[in-house]
């Protein structure tokens, strides 16, 4: 009789991930000697599922299921404390990122609206010539979120439009038409190409 | 003096004050800001999350552009000037042949807080406050983009600058001592997840005010919009009555030299600057 339960199922650590990520990133996560530096100083580790060193362990496992469907690497703000304090150099921040376009071509989505985030934002760009209109992306946003009813029945919108109101008797949010930038055609050409690779 | 001046989105957009006040304090300093021509976005946060290939290849044009007009290149953004700079290191690697940009890397970037606060120009900034913000009680508040990571930013004192401080000194305003100024405000989630906004904020809130500030001046429009515009929800949320005005460093560098458009500028806040300002006697 098989007495082994999946919880007892012995870790079949893989170096494939941290071989990729090598490839990427200056510093392999294999110099990581788990000083806990990167989550100490994280702000956000209060919205997150794996911490950061955590996610360089399990990088380092080659672990990548939990990695890619993990909260962490998109409530990470980006904002480079960890990578800034690693006494070994791991790029911890750029190793999120590398994650998240991951986690994007291959389905995971543990965050979908900061997902959507990013990739509308880009999308505004394109849309708009090659520079980001706000009150745009706002729009669009709000429309790919699929979540304007719920926020309609929970008054949440109200407080929204509020807010987009104030801005724009400021002059702070005034939709323009996108100005045609010379290098136009460049810069659809880039987005064509990254289009391609992801 | 005459540089290149690359805005970035927003300075067009949601922080068209700041816009303002640069070009106004600019020309109080006789420093010609020449707009990069042409220029597109820096591909932010976005695009480093999510396409590398666009984290390079966006901010890559812009560089060649402004090496093409051969002076240096002044960033108020601090999320545009990590961009420029990333890419900057990244295109004198093997990423430069594979985008196939033309770009020698010469070119010197600089965020507009290092630029303004050179010691030559602080010293006839001096010379130039005509109204001392004397009596304004302040914590600097950097954010993260412009000093992280110093192997992008150039930065060895990323973890405590302290240049904003010397230029509210030199400003006649008392500079307070705190331990975030470069702490993450979340500014890139603040749409996706208001709510952690919310915790990080309030926390630079609660800080501020144990340093015993009446504001925070910042050099980052993120900063200032995340930092602002949040403030009512916030102050709802944890049931507090929070009245922190988020100022431009330009913004106070107009008011000590004595620009008439400053009013104009605050009027843009959400949290309106001028019931502290009139209280101090400064406008």
């Amino acid at each position: 009789m098989n007495m082994v339960d999946d919880s007892m199922r012995p870790l079949e650590p893989s170096t494939a991930l941290q071989e990729r990520l090598a490839t990427a990133l200056p510093v392999s996560v294999a110099a990581c000697f788990q000083c806990k530096k990167c989550s100490s100083g994280c702000p956000l580790t209060f919205a997150m599922d794996l911490l950061p060193d955590q996610v360089i362990r399990l990088a380092l496992l080659g672990l990548e299921e939990q990695l890619l469907g993990s909260r962490t690497i998109w409530v990470c703000s980006s904002c480079e404390t960890c990578t800034t304090r690693c006494p070994n150099g791991i790029d911890i921040a750029g190793t999120m990122d590398w994650l998240k376009e991951e986690a994007l071509r291959r389905g995971y989505a543990s965050q979908p609206g900061v997902a959507r985030f990013h990739q509308t934002f880009l999308e505004t760009v394109r849309l708009g010539g090659g520079r980001l209109s706000e009150p745009l992306l706002l729009g669009l946003y709000q429309l790919k979120s699929g979540e304007t009813l719920k926020k309609i029945t929970s008054g949440a919108i109200i407080a929204e439009l509020r807010l987009g109101w104030q801005l724009a008797r400021r002059g702070r949010l005034v939709p323009k038409l996108p100005r045609r930038l010379k290098g136009a055609g460049e810069i659809k050409e880039m987005f064509a190409k990254a289009k391609e690779r992801g | 003096m005459q540089v290149t001046y690359y805005p970035g989105c927003s300075l067009e957009g949601t922080a068209i004050d700041y816009a303002a006040s640069i070009g106004a304090v600019a020309g109080l300093l006789d420093l010609t800001l020449t707009e990069l021509e042409d220029w597109n976005c820096c591909g932010a946060t976005a695009a480093h999350s999510v396409s590398h290939q666009l984290s390079l290849a966006l901010p890559a044009r812009n560089l060649a552009l402004a090496e093409n007009a051969g002076r240096d290149v002044v960033v108020p953004c601090a999320l545009c000037f990590n961009r420029l700079k990333a890419a900057d290191k990244a295109l004198k690697g093997p990423a430069g042949e594979q985008l196939g940009i033309a770009y020698q890397g010469d070119l010197k970037i600089w965020d507009l807080l290092d630029y303004l606060t050179q010691e030559p120009l602080l010293a006839a900034l001096a010379q130039k406050v005509v109204r001392p913000l004397t009596g304004l009680r302040a914590v600097s508040y950097y954010g993260c983009l412009v000093a992280r990571p110093p192997a992008v930013t150039d930065k060895p004192d990323c973890e405590n600058p302290r240049n904003m401080e010397r230029l509210l000194t030199v400003l006649g305003a008392e500079p307070l001592d705190w331990s975030f100024k470069t702490d993450c405000c979340g500014a890139g989630l603040a749409l996706p997840r208001p709510d952690l906004i919310d915790t990080l904020v309030e926390r630079l809130y609660e800080r501020a005010l144990q340093a015993g500030a009446e504001c925070f001046v910042v050099s980052c429009q993120m900063c200032q919009a995340n930092l602002d515009l949040p403030q009512e929800r916030i102050s709802k949320k944890f049931g507090k009555d929070y009245y922190l005005p988020v100022l431009y460093f330009t913004e106070l560098m107009g008011l000590a030299l004595g620009h008439p458009d400053v009013k104009k500028w605050l009027r843009g806040h959400l949290t309106d600057p001028r019931p502290l300002l009139e209280r101090k006697g400064l406008i």
